[in-house]
C-alpha cells in the first residue's frame, strides 16, 4: 500500500513535471529553430510568422493526442465493431442490429430509458425551479439550498445504498426498519418490496436520480431567476398579477433558455444512467436500461463486443440531436470572437 | 428577491413550511445512514433508525430450565436463574406464560400459575419459579416477556468496516486513482484552452466545435475499443492491462473536453487589453500564458479541479472496466457495490461503508461550494 501511495505521488510529480517540461521545452525549441531575436529584421519577422504557425499546435497538441486516443478513435471503432461478431474479428454486417430490433431485453431497456427520459428531467427541472423560487423568499434560503444541493456530491452507488435502506422490506407485522415501509405500516398499509414491484419499481429507481439532480437544476435556475430584471416583476405586481401568474407568465418565459440547458443536461445524464440500476436491481424485475445492458454484454460470457458496441451506438444516436444543438448554440455565441 | 408575493402571514408561513418539507426529504435519507452507521448492529435490525434514541423494545419468548435445575427451599421446590443467561442483559417490563397474553404480569410481580405454582420475574431478568410439588420433565416452563434495551451508539461498525471489510484499503485506492486523475488534465487543458481562446490558427473553429461535440459523447462509446486497446497493449508489452496508469489516462481523456470547454470560455473572457499590452511589451504567448493567464484563471481551475475530483471519486463505470477487483485495486464505489452483493442485508456494514464513501465528497463540497457552483454555472452542458 505504501508503494502504491508512493507511486501515485511519483506519477503526480512526473505527470505535472512532464507537462511543464514539454510545454516549456517545446516553446524553447521553437525559439531556437526560428530565432526572432538577434537576427536581421526581415528574418525576424519571417521567423515570428513561422512561430505563429507552429506554436498553437504545440499548445493544443497534448490535448489533441489524448482526445484522439480516448474519445475520437473509440467513437469510430465502436461504430466499426458494431458490424463485427462477439470477438470483434469477423464481419457480420447488420446482424447485431437485427438482433437489437428483435431482442426482448433490449426493447425493454429502450422502453425503460424512455420512461426515465420522460420523468427524470421534467421532475428535476420542475422541483428545482419551485425550490429556487421558494428559497429566494426566505432568510434561511441559502442554508436550505445547500442542503438540497448536497446529494449532488454523493456517488450514485452511495445514493443507491441510502435509498435501498429506505426501501428495505420486512414481512408484514414485523418491525420495519426501512423508512418507507415503516410509514406505510404506520398508516395501516401493506409493506411492499418496492424494487421488485412490477412497472412502478422503475419509478423508485428514478427517485434516486431526481434526489441527486434536483440540486443541480435548482442552482442553475436560481441564478437565472436572479438575472430577471426587477422592473418586469414590479410592473406585473402593479398590474395586479397574482403570484402564480407572475411565476408562469413573467418568470418562466424569461428563463426559458436556462430551463432548456438544464433539461438537456439531465437528459444526457439519464441516457448514461448505469450505476443506480446496477446496484439497485442489476436490471432484474424489468428495470434494465441501455447503459447497464451494454455493460452486461461487455462482460457476459467473456464479453460480446459486437452487441455491446451496438447498444453503445443506440445510446449515441439518442445523444446526437442534443450534440448538434449544443454545437449550433456555441457557434452562435462564439461567432464574434 | 423583490417579488411582492407571499406578503400575507399565511402565504409566508406556507413558504417556510414548503421549504422545510423539501429540506427534510433531501436530508433525511443521508441522515438515516449516518445514524445507522453509529448504532449497535443488533439494534439496527430491532428498530428503525428514527427510533434510535428511544429504548428499543421487543417481545421475546424463552424457556425456563427443566426439572434438573431445581433446589429445595422451605419445603418448596424452587428453580432460580436469569432468563438472559450469560448473554447481554436487557430490561424486562412485563412477562406472561401464555402466547395469547405475553405481557400479562408486570415485571417484579408474582404470577400464580395454578396448583400453587408461582413465577416471579424481575426487571433484570432474574426469576423464581416455585412449586409445592417436585417438577417433572426436562422441558421447562415457557415464558414470554417484553424487554427493552437502552439506546447504544458505537464506533465499532467503523472499525469493522475499515479494517476487516477492506474499506480502508479501498479508501486508499480511491485516493490513488483520484488525485493524479484530477491534477494531470489541468495543465494540458489550460494550454489548449489558451490556444483556442487567444491564438489564431486554421482549424480553430472546427476544433472548438469538435470539443463541444465530445462533451456529450456517452462514455459507453469509448469503453469497448479502449478495453481492447488496453488488452492489446498489455499483451504486447507483457504487462497487466488493468493498471493505475491506465485509469489515470482514461479519466484524463474523459475529463478533457469539459476541462477545455470550461477553461476556454473563462480565458476567452479575460480582458483583451491585458494581453495586448503584454504583447506590446514583447512577451511571447508562453510568457503571457504563464505569467498572466494562469494566475488570473485560478477560480476556474479550482472549479474544474473540484468537478473532476468529485467525478472521479464517485465514478463506478470506468473503475469497473479499467481496474481489477483485487484488494490492491478496487476503489470505494466498486467495493460498496460488491458489498451490496456479499453483505446484502447487513445494514451495519452497508450504511457505514456508504458513509465512508461519501464523507470525502461532502467535505470537498462544503468547503469549496463557491467554486463548485461557479463551475456548474459556467459549464452546465456536460451533465455529470
Amino acid at each position: 500500500m505504501a508503494a502504491q501511495i508512493f507511486s501515485a505521488i511519483f506519477v503526480i510529480i512526473i505527470g505535472v513535471g512532464g507537462c511543464v517540461a514539454y510545454f516549456w521545452g517545446a516553446n524553447r525549441l521553437l525559439d531556437l529553430i526560428f530565432p526572432s531575436r538577434g537576427v536581421s529584421g526581415a528574418a525576424a519577422i519571417n521567423n515570428l510568422r513561422r512561430q505563429g504557425y507552429v506554436r498553437p499546435w504545440l499548445f493544443v497538441g497534448p490535448a489533441l493526442i489524448i482526445l484522439a486516443i480516448y474519445l475520437i478513435y473509440p467513437v469510430v471503432a465502436t461504430l466499426w465493431l458494431s458490424f463485427f461478431d462477439r470477438g470483434g474479428t469477423s464481419f457480420v454486417g447488420l446482424a447485431n442490429y437485427e438482433w437489437a430490433v428483435g431482442d426482448h431485453d433490449l426493447r425493454n431497456s429502450i422502453f425503460n430509458n424512455l420512461l426515465w427520459l420522460a420523468v427524470v428531467p421534467a421532475a428535476c427541472t420542475f422541483l428545482g425551479l419551485i425550490i429556487a423560487v421558494l428559497t429566494d423568499k426566505i432568510w434561511w434560503g441559502t442554508i436550505a439550498k445547500s442542503l438540497i444541493f448536497l446529494p449532488l456530491a454523493i456517488s450514485f452507488v452511495g445514493a443507491s445504498v441510502i435509498w435501498k435502506f429506505i426501501y428495505e422490506y420486512r414481512g408484514e407485522g414485523q418491525v420495519q426498519i426501512g423508512l418507507l415501509n415503516a410509514i406505510i405500516q404506520y398508516f395501516g398499509g401493506q409493506p411492499q418490496v418496492w424494487i421488485s414491484l412490477p412497472f412502478w419499481n422503475n419509478f423508485f429507481l428514478m427517485v434516486i436520480l431526481i434526489w441527486i439532480q434536483t440540486g443541480f437544476a435548482m442552482v442553475i435556475l436560481s441564478s437565472a431567476l436572479r438575472g430577471i430584471p426587477e422592473e418586469t416583476l414590479e410592473a406585473a405586481v402593479i398590474d395586479g398579477a397574482n403570484p402564480f401568474q407572475i411565476f408562469w407568465k413573467i418568470m418562466v418565459p424569461q428563463i426559458w433558455g436556462t430551463i432548456a440547458v438544464v433539461w438537456t443536461t439531465i437528459t444526457i445524464l439519464v441516457l448514461k444512467v448505469f450505476d443506480i440500476v446496477l446496484t439497485m436491481t442489476n436490471g432484474q424485475w424489468n428495470t434494465q436500461v441501455l447503459a447497464n445492458l451494454m455493460f452486461d454484454w461487455m462482460f457476459r460470457g467473456g464479453g460480446d463486443f459486437g452487441r455491446g458496441a451496438t447498444i453503445a451506438i443506440i445510446i449515441m444516436i439518442a445523444v446526437i440531436p442534443i450534440m448538434v444543438w449544443n454545437i449550433r448554440q456555441a457557434n452562435k455565441e462564439t461567432g464574434g470572437h | 428577491m423583490a417579488t411582492k408575493t407571499g406578503k400575507s402571514f399565511i402565504g409566508r408561513f406556507g413558504v417556510h413550511i414548503a421549504v422545510l418539507v423539501f429540506v427534510a426529504i433531501w436530508t433525511i435519507p443521508t441522515l438515516g445512514i449516518l445514524v445507522s452507521s453509529l448504532r449497535d448492529k443488533d439494534q439496527i435490525v430491532a428498530s428503525g433508525w428514527w427510533n434510535s434514541f428511544a429504548s428499543s423494545s421487543q417481545s421475546e419468548a424463552g424457556r425456563l430450565p427443566g426439572a434438573s435445575a431445581k433446589t429445595q427451599k422451605d419445603g418448596k421446590y424452587v428453580i432460580e436463574g436469569n432468563i438472559f443467561g450469560d448473554g447481554p442483559k436487557r430490561e424486562i417490563s412485563a412477562f406472561g406464560v401464555k402466547s395469547s397474553a405475553p405481557t400479562q404480569y408486570k415485571a417484579g410481580s408474582v404470577a400464580d400459575l395454578n396448583d400453587g405454582v408461582t413465577l416471579q420475574m424481575n426487571a433484570d431478568g432474574s426469576f423464581v419459579l416455585s412449586s409445592p410439588k417436585p417438577f417433572e420433565g426436562d422441558r421447562g416452563q415457557r415464558v414470554y416477556y417484553a424487554s427493552s434495551a437502552p439506546p447504544k451508539f458505537t464506533t465499532e461498525n467503523y472499525q469493522t468496516v475499515l479494517f476487516s471489510e477492506g474499506i480502508g484499503r479501498s479508501f486508499m485506492n480511491s485516493l490513488t486513482v483520484t488525485i493524479p486523475a484530477t491534477v494531470i488534465p489541468i495543465l494540458i487543458a489550460a494550454f489548449a484552452a489558451y490556444a483556442l481562446a487567444w491564438m489564431r490558427f486554421p482549424g480553430r473553429a472546427l476544433l472548438i466545435a469538435v470539443i463541444i461535440g465530445l462533451l456529450v459523447v456517452p462514455l459507453q462509446m469509448s469503453l469497448i475499443p479502449l478495453l481492447r486497446l488496453y488488452n492489446g497493449v498489455g499483451a504486447f508489452f507483457g504487462v497487466p492491462s488493468k493498471t493505475y496508469l491506465g485509469i489515470w489516462l482514461a479519466h484524463t481523456g474523459f475529463g478533457l473536453p469539459f476541462a477545455i470547454y470550461l477553461l476556454r470560455s473563462y480565458i476567452a473572457g479575460l480582458p483583451r487589453e491585458i494581453m495586448e499590452s503584454a504583447r506590446i511589451d514583447g512577451a511571447s504567448d508562453f510568457e503571457i500564458f504563464v505569467k498572466i493567464v494562469l494566475p488570473l484563471s485560478f477560480p476556474v481551475l479550482a472549479s474544474f479541479a473540484i468537478f473532476q475530483f468529485l467525478w472521479v471519486w464517485n465514478d463506478l463505470l470506468v473503475a469497473m472496466v479499467f481496474l481489477g477487483t483485487g484488494p490492491d485495486q478496487i476503489v470505494l464505489t466498486a467495493k460498496l457495490n460488491a458489498l451490496l452483493g456479499s453483505r446484502g442485508g447487513k445494514w451495519e456494514i452497508l450504511t457505514t461503508s456508504a458513509f465512508i464513501t461519501i464523507i470525502v465528497p461532502l467535505f470537498v463540497f462544503f468547503s469549496l461550494q463557491r467554486y463548485f457552483v461557479r463551475g456548474l454555472l459556467a459549464g452546465s452542458v456536460k451533465g455529470g
